[in-house]
């Protein structure tokens, strides 16, 4: 289990092999990435700016991880998020889980997702073209994909 | 102990809270009967235009207590930092 909030970019590959090395128990891995699209409402824009709270962050991250650990059986998981100012197809977010089945690491890696945005405290402040930022709205969307979670939450022995 | 016996407690606000503020945290002494976080937020919006401002839609800003999300009804008693901030949008 790890979090992290960093300003650098991470590698997927390199993320997964540190996971992974040397563990035998591990039969499925699931890795997330999110990127900066590179529009938004239909016009393009010039970057993204990640604001959080440091300290709560990584608590709240924290967290989240522990309840996915709690809900499926993960032999470990993993959660970056970028901060600072970001371009378009810039990385934004990973998320790796891993388990000895597959369905177990696909749900956690989704529910950690659903999670995070509804929960971590990150504010994205996009700027268009002529340089004025617009701080992006959160999705009634995003809190309809958390709250499935909560009727629908699986048993420890949904492998 | 209460936050309202001359305790300070650290503010911070973040994203356009922070900027409609003009400030990013401040350390208040808030007086005696401020008991909840929507108490706070209604003695933070008498304190001048700017607050009253970010503080416009108080019913979409969040809060925290001690870096855990609360409720408007929730107490401050016993707090060192309040936070307040819009709907989360990382991810």
């Amino acid at each position: 289990m790890a979090v992290r909030v960093q300003e650098a970019d991470f590698d997927l590959s390199a993320e997964v092999c540190a996971l992974s090395a040397s563990r035998t128990d591990i039969g499925a891995i699931v890795t997330f990435t999110g990127t900066v699209r590179g529009t938004a409402h239909g016009s393009p824009i010039a970057s993204m700016s990640l604001e959080h709270y440091p300290g709560m962050t990584e608590a709240e991250l924290g967290r989240v991880e522990a309840e996915a650990h709690r809900r499926w059986p993960l032999e470990a998981s993993l959660i970056v998020h970028r901060v600072g100012t970001l371009a378009p197809g810039d990385n934004i977010v990973l998320v790796v889980t891993a388990s000895a089945h597959r369905h177990a690491a696909f749900e956690a890696a989704e529910f950690l997702m659903d999670y995070l945005k509804t929960r971590a405290p990150f504010w994205k402040k996009e700027t268009d073209a002529s340089g004025v930022g617009h701080w992006v709205d959160a999705r009634e969307a995003d809190t309809t994909a958390e709250a499935r979670w909560q009727i629908n939450a699986p048993s420890k022995a949904a492998e | 102990m209460t936050a309202g016996h001359g305790t300070p407690l650290k503010i911070l606000y973040f994203a356009w809270v922070r900027e409609k503020t003009g400030r990013a945290s401040e350390d208040v002494v808030v007086p005696q009967g401020i008991e909840t976080v929507g108490d706070l937020v209604a003695w933070l919006k008498a304190r001048g235009p700017e607050f009253e401002a970010a503080f416009a839609r108080s019913d979409v800003i969040r809060a925290a207590v001690d870096q855990t999300h609360v409720k408007p009804t929730s107490l401050i008693t016993g707090a060192r930092e309040v936070a307040f901030f819009p709907p989360v949008t990382g991810g």
